[in-house]
């Protein structure tokens, strides 16, 4: 059974339609990535499924309906978002920002210890303020946070916004332990190659709809950059 | 320069009470951006209150706290979560437009149930009894009680904010109260329970209020002024900041006093104003907003 199923799923921003019918899925422990170009509505997507846009079509998560729940509930029944730009408390510290993630958890492998372990070097600036870090830092924080509160299924938005190739490495270093620990991933990336190098399958996004799906090694060159740009 | 004395100390002292007054304010607009124009008059309903209790019950007033502090901080959680909170995260218009229609409709309230007359909660030598410190100058026992509830309060709220895990939902809150979201916190609900240790401070302010001064159904207003210019004085967001403006506006008021006794209110409005104009962000803001 899949962990995660979005049928038909649509979502408007006011007048205009972000997303139109998307059909998505995720099995227990996968790796998926979501690539697409600017405005194709993978964001809308994520933040559909986390409950912060509303949504019609069905969502269920764990074998149960989600889409008419608020964010809060959501997050509670393990699912997690590391939203578009970090977004990272800047009242809070490094461990403050990390320990807020863990308040409402369910039982499971990750706490402070376990992330500042997956993390080292956030160990010892976890008294600073959490916008006192690089933006490697953070986007660390940014995923540590979500692990915190032992997500079932981890949303990441844009993970390699903004950084350089050498950071973006570490931080997708970290999947195959999140993974081990019983959580499967969904990436939003517009880094096309780090994209289908972490992932088992691929969902292309193009204006709202999924205009190509599959797995990495399957997929041509060509048949992705046409689902991408729309070209033919 | 005992008369200088004199004024300073009798300005902080205060400058206790206003930010006693100024407390619920500052917390209000630090967590949800939300400016309660009907907060003066939650103090001068209180002050009934303890009023009420009192009579009831035979109590002193200040036993009245354990009764009227849990109230007003029920009455706060169901303004927020009742009212306000459809308001909050839009726009700071309506909420100010809802808390002057509670503002209108608490002060008639009152005056329909207590009517116009004055009224004191008589806590027996308490407000009359003071401490000589040498010539010519002398405090009021009951003005220092206040300072030091109130830094009290203030310490105890700061603690509370920094080292508790619902004070970290406060502070997350009201960095970004949609990613509070993802943490599994109801934003509305921390709203509400943000607005009741608001009004727990309310619920103080009123019981001291009316035990320092008389007081009847109209003076919420000045009360809300007071407050603010507290609070703008000393810097958005930040309680310490409070309660040193509130010293600023005492001082200045007792300056006032003594230069002229029907001067006192004005100087205060002169100080607040010359430092909006000198210094618009306040004192000691929060050092993020700066």
């Amino acid at each position: 059974m899949n962990l995660l199923e979005a049928s038909g799923l649509t979502a408007f921003y006011g007048d205009f339609q972000a997303l139109y019918g998307i059909d998505f899925a995720v099995a227990p422990g996968e790796v998926v990535a979501i690539i697409g170009a600017n405005g194709a509505g993978k964001s809308t997507f994520l933040r559909g499924l986390a409950g912060l846009v509303r949504t019609a079509g069905g969502i269920r998560f764990d074998g149960a309906a989600i889409d008419h729940l608020p964010a809060h509930v959501i997050a509670r029944r393990g699912l997690a978002l590391v939203p578009e730009g970090r977004r990272l408390f800047p009242s809070l510290s490094v461990e403050e920002n990390l320990a807020i993630g863990g308040d409402r958890a369910g039982a499971g492998p990750w706490s402070l210890d376990v992330v500042l372990e997956l993390f080292p070097m956030l160990h010892e600036r976890r008294r600073a303020p959490a916008t006192a870090l690089s933006g490697g830092q953070q986007q660390m924080v940014a995923i540590g946070r979500a692990l915190m509160s032992n997500p079932r299924l981890l949303l990441c938005d844009e993970l390699s916004l903004g950084l350089a190739p050498t950071v973006v490495k570490d931080i997708y270093a970290v999947f195959p332990r999140i993974r081990a620990n019983g959580a499967a991933i969904v990436v939003v990336e517009q880094d096309i190659g780090q994209a289908l190098g972490a992932a088992d399958r691929v969902y292309c996004f193009q204006e709202g709809r999924v205009s190509l799906s599959g797995h990495p090694r399957e997929l041509g060159r060509e048949q992705i950059s046409q689902a991408y740009f729309g070209l033919h | 320069m005992i008369n200088l004395v004199d004024t300073l100390l009798q300005g902080s002292l205060l400058g206790g009470r206003y930010a006693l007054m100024a407390l619920g304010l500052s917390l209000a607009f630090g967590i949800m951006r939300l400016v309660n124009i009907a907060h003066g008059d939650f103090i001068v309903l209180a002050a009934y209150l303890a009023l009420v209790t009192v009579q009831a019950l035979g109590l002193h007033p200040l036993a009245a706290l354990l009764i009227v502090v849990p109230i007003l901080a029920l009455l706060g959680y169901a303004v927020q979560r009742g009212l306000l909170n459809r308001a909050v995260a839009r726009d700071i218009m309506p909420a100010l437009l809802i808390t002057f229609g509670l503002s209108v409709i608490i002060q008639n309230g009152l005056l329909e149930v207590f009517s116009a007359d004055s009224r004191r909660l008589q806590a027996g030598n308490l407000s009359s009894i003071g401490l000589s410190l040498g010539e010519g100058v002398s405090i009021g026992w009951f003005p220092l009680m206040t300072l030091l509830i109130a830094a009290l309060v203030i310490a105890g709220l700061e603690q509370f904010l920094r080292r508790t895990r619902l004070g970290r939902a406060f502070r997350a809150v009201s960095d970004d109260p949609e990613i509070v979201q993802l943490m599994g916190y109801d934003p509305h609900h921390i709203y509400a329970l943000a607005m009741a240790v608001a009004f727990a401070t309310v619920g103080i302010a009123g019981v001291l209020f009316g035990i320092g001064t008389i007081f009847d159904p109209a003076l919420g207003p000045p009360q809300l002024l007071f407050a603010f210019e507290a609070v703008i004085i000393g810097g958005l967001g930040s309680l310490w900041g409070t309660l040193a403006g509130a010293m600023v506006l005492g001082v200045a008021q007792a300056i006032g006093f003594r230069v002229d006794p029907g001067w006192g209110i004005l100087f205060g409005h002169v100080a607040f104003l010359v430092i909006l104009a000198v210094r618009p962000q306040g004192l000691f803001p929060r050092t993020r907003d700066a």
